[in-house]
């Protein structure tokens, strides 16, 4: 019978970080693509929070992971706003019109 | 009693608590006030930060931790915070002569300005990686708006795009930094944390804390604009409006180096041996960089952008050294920055012709025929930004590579001196274009009064700082002083 411990849990937890991570850089499409990459990233840290929570016995954790949670949501919120008007200006969200300034 | 009952202490937190509840009923003002309040409002939220610096100098050198150990005050952050509210207030003053003349009136921007001040003012006070993180979002959550603010426009929208994206990324990894290092230490207090790396005892910390420990150095990284981190900064600086951009250059990036001074130096301050070679690293390279970059470039917002992450970089040498010298070389640093900095975005938002902004470094041609104040004064802050004695840049830079050197980093202040001697070039091609080129077609002649005092001041300030060193130097010493001691 397979134990699922510690070591499991931030596994997991890095791989939907890394996702989230490589979404961001190498996604050629859409913006609201790289949105999801963020949240992907935001709900990775949440799982290493409440896992470690739960093995250190510690309350800190879950408060944390609600905090991530409700600014999450004003990230997201944030972020969508701006990409309306974006979008107003542009006419399109693709992420390789985004290109007015070279950096 | 039971502990939960007591009301946490708070008055450490007066600024901030007063910086919340003005900044809503400045919005319920601006509502009810209608269409022409940016004026009013203006005044108003600098009246709020100016009350809110009252209550920082008057309750902020408290070491008292308030909220339950969350939020803790004392001199350092007195001394960064009013350094932040400085900043936040004449980027106010100055951002109101040029949204009038581009009839562009919004009372939400003052107000925006407000709040992300009060993010700054947490984050430099955060004594838990919980309020850190809030700290941080509430001021990058306003400023993503701020950045944006011309929402009519598509360089500010695009601005604003690119902000937030990379904002967000770098937060997530400042949070799965802060996540790891929860997990391995146990606890998100940063006097506990303290406690747990202290007691190490010279033993190797565990690979998941070292792991934490950099993702949350490269969050920070991201915020203060350290390269590799730094992409963000050209195109943000460039796209937002001017003076949006005086405002990202100076209050911003002081809260967030006094928070990576925070950071590296109270909680994980027994892992220096860990971090010093990363912060040495990524000073170098920030200097590199920011001097032969900006070498190339023709929009003057855009050279100050790269300006800027040189700055950070000699800022970080004196982090590097991770000694009380060098936060005190830091804290005189960003207040000599700050000056410089506010003096010369006030000339570029002077920088108009036939009452449309120009940004472009070509535009200065000739500009000490047309306007010989001006010129002396850009050349002043050009000087000192070049770190020429015996101007004030030239202090900021002694300090930090003074640090360096006691430190025993003499590499890192070597390559300190020779970024700054390349990064001289391309403040003397702007005092070159100034003073031998032939103007094409001469800037409007009519400056703000606003903007004409602001940068007379800043350049006297950055001009005659060699005669009274002495209460900037002392403060800063005493600020850096009570963050070793604490």
């Amino acid at each position: 019978m397979l134990e699922i411990g510690l070591a499991h849990y931030l596994t997991v937890a890095a791989v939907l970080f890394t996702l989230g991570m490589f979404g961001i850089f190498l996604n050629r499409k859409n913006v609201i693509i790289i949105m999801m990459s963020i949240e992907l990233m935001l709900l990775a840290v949440n799982i290493n929070l409440v896992t470690f929570s739960v093995f250190l016995n510690d309350l800190v954790g879950q408060i944390f992971a609600l905090f991530v949670l409700t600014v999450a949501a004003a990230e997201a919120a944030i972020g969508l706003a701006i990409l309306v008007v974006y979008f107003r200006n542009r006419g399109s969200i693709a992420v390789e019109d985004i290109n007015l300034m070279k950096g | 009693m039971d502990a939960i009952t007591t009301l946490p202490v708070m008055s450490p937190a007066a600024g901030e608590i007063f910086l919340a509840a003005a900044a809503m009923a400045l919005l319920m003002f601006g509502v009810f006030k209608g269409g022409k309040a940016q004026e009013a409002t203006s005044w108003l939220a600098v009246a709020v930060l100016l009350i809110a610096g009252g209550l920082v100098m008057s309750h902020g050198g408290d070491t008292t931790p308030a909220f339950f150990g969350m939020f803790q005050a004392g001199p350092f952050a007195q001394f960064a915070k009013i350094l932040i509210l400085a900043g936040s207030i004449l980027s106010i003053i100055m951002s109101r002569s040029t949204f009038r003349q581009d009839s562009f009136e919004r009372f939400e921007y003052p107000v925006l300005i407000v709040l992300s001040t009060l993010g700054m003012l947490m984050m430099v006070s955060a004594n838990d990686m919980i309020a850190l993180y809030i700290g941080l979002e509430v001021q990058s959550l306003a400023l993503y708006v701020i950045a944006s603010i011309r929402r009519d426009t598509l360089r500010s929208t695009e601005a604003g795009l690119k902000y937030f994206v990379l904002g967000a990324l770098s937060s997530g990894m400042l949070l799965y930094g802060s996540s790891m290092v929860y997990g391995f230490a146990g606890t998100t207090e940063f006097d506990a944390l303290a406690n747990v790396f202290s007691g190490l005892e010279g033993q190797q910390p565990s690979v998941g804390l070292i792991i934490g420990l950099v993702f949350v150095i490269c969050g920070l990284a991201f915020k203060v604009s350290a390269v590799p981190f730094h992409m963000w900064t050209p195109d943000v600086y460039e796209g937002a409006p001017t003076p949006v951009t005086a405002l990202f250059a100076v209050a911003p990036k002081v809260a967030a180096l006094a928070l990576f001074l925070r950071v590296l130096l109270e909680p994980f301050g027994a892992l220096v041996g860990e971090w010093q070679q990363i912060i040495a690293l990524i000073s170098v390279l920030s200097m590199a960089i920011g001097s032969i970059a900006a070498i190339v470039q023709t929009n003057i917002k855009r050279l100050m952008a790269y300006s800027s992450i040189g700055h950070m970089g000699y800022a970080l040498v004196g982090l590097a050294a991770a000694n009380e010298a060098g936060v005190s070389g830091i804290l005189v640093y960003l207040a000599l920055y700050l000056f410089m900095n506010v003096g010369t975005f006030a000339c570029i938002l002077a920088m108009r012709r036939q009452g449309r902004p120009v940004e472009g470094i070509h535009d200065l041609a000739g500009l000490s025929k047309t306007h010989p104040g001006m010129a002396a004064m850009i050349m002043i802050f050009m000087f000192s930004m070049a770190g020429i004695p015996p101007l004030a840049g030239f202090f900021g830079k002694w300090f930090v590579f003074m640090a360096a050197v006691n430190a025993g980093l003499f590499a890192l202040a070597i390559l300190g001196v020779i970024a700054s001697v390349i990064g001289a070039f391309y403040y003397l091609r702007i005092v070159k274009i100034m003073y031998f080129d032939e103007a094409v077609e001469p800037l409007d002649t009519a400056i703000p009064g606003d903007l004409k005092i602001i940068m007379t001041v800043m350049a006297a300030v950055t001009l005659l700082f060699f005669i009274v060193p002495a209460p900037l130097v002392s403060s800063a010493k005493a600020a850096a002083s009570a963050l070793f001691a604490g």
